[in-house]
């Protein structure tokens, strides 16, 4: 999984029929320290997680449309699966 | 998934067989800031993409899942047309 960052979400009317009902949402990943990486990701929302969250992506197919649709099998490669509180790092 | 902006198309007149009738497109991956990052890729269309437009696509495995035959050989698909650059909310 990959740490991000929630920067905002998208509107797309045309799209897969298994994206319907689902948010789409732009993360901008991050490292632990919580700086930018510089590498942007679409995850469909799982958590209801909201603009400015810190987020856990999970970027593998089965376990991200299990997750956010309910059922495996789709295109979808990231979904957000928890919003952070808090990492605590070796110094 | 990541946006991209989609560039070009590609026309391949001898192509594996379960690629008949798919739309090859080129599409250039952008930031959230909808500038170009990294290099330009070519992909197959689910939605009826066309030149010009924002969309959004699924890299992988995954990527073959919106078509019936499953052994559709792509490791990148166009998933989904954002209304406009304005419908990007930041």
């Amino acid at each position: 999984m990959i740490l991000a960052k929630v920067v905002g979400n998208i509107v797309a009317t045309q799209k897969n029929q298994r994206y319907e009902n689902a948010r789409v949402m732009l993360c901008q990943q991050i490292t632990p320290e919580g700086e930018e990486t510089g590498s942007s990701v679409l995850a469909l929302d799982a958590v209801d997680a909201g603009v400015g969250d810190t987020v856990l992506i999970v970027q593998e197919g089965w376990s991200a449309s299990t997750v956010a649709t309910g059922k495996a099998g789709a295109a979808i490669d990231s979904a957000i699966v928890g919003v952070v509180d808090r990492i605590d790092l070796l110094e | 998934m990541q946006l991209a902006r989609v560039i070009g198309t590609v026309v391949a007149t001898v192509k594996n067989e379960s690629l008949q009738g798919r739309t090859l497109l080129v599409i250039q991956s952008l930031n959230k800031d909808l500038e170009p990052a990294g290099k330009p890729m070519v992909a197959v269309d689910s939605v009826g993409a066309g030149v010009g437009e924002l969309v959004f696509w699924c890299r992988g495995k995954e990527a073959s899942f919106p078509f019936k035959r499953e052994d559709t050989p792509t490791d990148c698909t166009i998933v989904g047309i954002v209304d406009s650059d304005k419908h990007v909310a930041r």
